[in-house]
């Protein structure tokens, strides 16, 4: 990806996050997610009807970057089953630690495929992720 | 001042987290090597020749605290693993056997998390209460709000000499003495003082005061705790074992050291206490006052620099340390941080350990700026044009 795309997708969705708000409401569970080194600190609220990812909402502080991810993950992740989103983690995860992954299923999180150059950058980029897996592995 | 004594400064680096930890200068990182090269034994088996020298050096090194921070005695300076084991040495092995329900002890919302978690801990086990002293318009502490905060009940007041975050000075020598008319026992935590000023334990009459050597040039895995000798006789050790024992037979024959190796159990970190002794004579030779000095000018410097730029908020704009906290508005403090780091500058970024602080004033996040006197106003030139120009830290934050 270029990397002028690459910093407009991520200043997008971190100047206008998608969905940055608190659910008060009972068919959402709510997830915490934080990075223990840093200060980034995200509630998700999920919502899932039928094994499928009804709505994703977050709240919280966090860097550019993980509030970035956060929105695009969410954006992504909406509509799917359960069985895809595993794969779609599954996937980012894979870019992240630079493994070989799936380009397409990624879509504007492909924007972080160089994130694995800058390590202290990397957990910023997985911490939706580490919160979204805590709901999903309830899922067998 | 002293940069070519610092290997790290040789690097191409600007280090501007010295609240955190200090770096080392070589005559300090040599006497470790020395130690670890020439004379390699365990202390208190003075049987030989090099046993003998790491005695020596171990319990000279306490001399020498004790002179550095103006004890009386040296039975009053037991070495520890660091500032954090010392407040947690005396939360458990004086006040708790002490405490009682009804008693309150006194801190602030901005003191660091070592200064809150034991006495939250005390709290849970026993009951007693914590509150907390509130701070003026600056955040700082005034000895009116300390006089308003006793109550009867009141048996300790525990306070950062300088807090981490906001770096203001308490006044503790008017707090010892309102604290003292009152039967309140004051603990002091000097990490972020003894490095940057002149301590006098006496003057300022504390009860208890600790601090870290990594703090201050010396080691990491060192600290020290003073008590005034009466208190320090009444300190139980948290840990039982080689060293600080006398004899034992059985169950009801355990016969204790004195003070201070009876709080000193198994082998101590002797490297690093005969390391602080190296960054105490190190210190002395710069000259504590010189240290205190050249730190408020180039604070100054600092914020005579910081408050030209618009988009700069500085937190703690009236303290008089060499900490500066501030954010730029609209980014994130860590991305500021990453972004200073791209230019390998180091600042720090986050709540610094003083979570409850947020409560105060009402930032949960900030940058962090804390000097030393090894800092130059080149290296603040550096950074506060790097500061300028907002634009240019949103593009390159990523």
């Amino acid at each position: 990806m270029d990397e002028n795309l690459r910093r407009e997708i991520i200043m997008e969705h971190y100047q206008n996050p998608r969905n940055k708000k608190t659910m008060k409401d009972d068919t959402y569970e709510k997830v915490n997610t934080n990075n223990a080194s840093c200060i980034d600190n995200l509630d998700l609220f999920i919502k899932i009807e039928d094994q499928k990812i009804k709505d994703i909402t977050f709240d919280g502080e966090a860097c550019a970057i993980s509030t970035s991810s956060c929105s695009i993950m969410i954006t992504n992740l909406i509509g799917k089953t359960i069985e895809e989103a595993k794969i779609y983690v599954e996937n980012f995860e894979n870019m992240i630690n630079e493994i070989p992954y799936n380009e397409e299923i990624l879509k504007e999180a492909l924007a972080y495929n160089e994130v694995y150059k800058q390590n202290n950058r990397k957990n910023c980029a997985l911490l939706p992720y580490k919160g979204i897996k805590k709901i999903l592995d309830q899922f067998n | 001042m002293n940069r070519e004594d610092f290997p790290m400064l040789q690097k191409d680096i600007i280090y501007l987290d010295n609240g955190a930890t200090t770096f080392k200068p070589k005559q300090v990182i040599d006497v470790i090597t020395d130690y670890y090269s020439n004379y390699c034994a365990n202390a208190h088996r003075g049987d030989y020749d090099i046993s003998f020298k790491v005695d020596q050096s171990y319990e000279n090194t306490r001399e020498k605290v004790r002179k550095f921070i103006g004890a009386k005695q040296k039975e009053e300076i037991v070495f520890t693993s660091g500032d954090t084991e010392s407040l947690n040495l005396v939360v458990r092995g004086f006040f708790e056997n002490i405490i009682e329900k009804d008693d309150e002890i006194l801190i602030t919302q901005s003191e660091h998390a070592s200064n809150v978690l034991p006495w939250f801990r005390l709290s849970q086990k026993y009951g007693c209460k914590v509150n907390y002293i509130p701070l003026d318009d600056n955040h700082y502490v005034t000895l009116e709000n300390v006089k308003k905060s006793i109550t009867p009940n009141t048996k300790i007041i525990s306070l950062a000499h300088i807090t981490n975050v906001i770096g203001d000075i308490r006044p503790i020598k008017e707090i010892c003495k309102l604290a003292h008319e009152h039967n309140i026992f004051v603990v002091v935590d000097g990490a972020q003082s003894v490095a940057h000023r002149v301590t006098d334990v006496v003057d300022l009459d504390v009860d208890f005061l600790t601090f870290s050597a990594h703090k201050m040039c010396g080691p990491t895995g060192v600290g020290v705790l003073y008590g005034k000798r009466e208190l320090m006789e009444e300190v139980e050790p948290l840990n039982m074992g080689g060293g600080m024992n006398e004899s034992f037979d059985s169950v009801s024959e355990v016969y204790l050291k004195e003070l201070p190796t009876r709080l000193e159990a198994g082998t101590p970190n002797i490297a690093g206490v005969i390391g602080l002794g190296a960054a105490i004579d190190y210190l002395e030779k710069i000259g504590m006052d010189n240290i205190n000095h050249y730190e408020n000018k180039l604070r100054k410097y600092l914020i005579d620099k910081l408050i030209t730029i618009p988009h700069i908020d500085i937190i703690n704009l009236e303290s008089d340390s060499g900490i500066v906290a501030f954010n730029v508005e609209g980014i994130f403090s860590q991305d500021v941080a990453y972004y200073l780091n791209k230019y390998n500058i180091c600042v720090r970024a986050g709540n610094h350990c003083a979570k409850i602080l947020k409560k105060e004033v009402g930032v949960t996040n900030t940058c962090r700026i804390s000097l030393y006197f090894y800092n130059t106003e080149e290296e603040i030139d550096s950074l506060v044009d790097l500061l300028r120009d907002t634009d240019k830290i949103m593009k390159e934050m990523l």
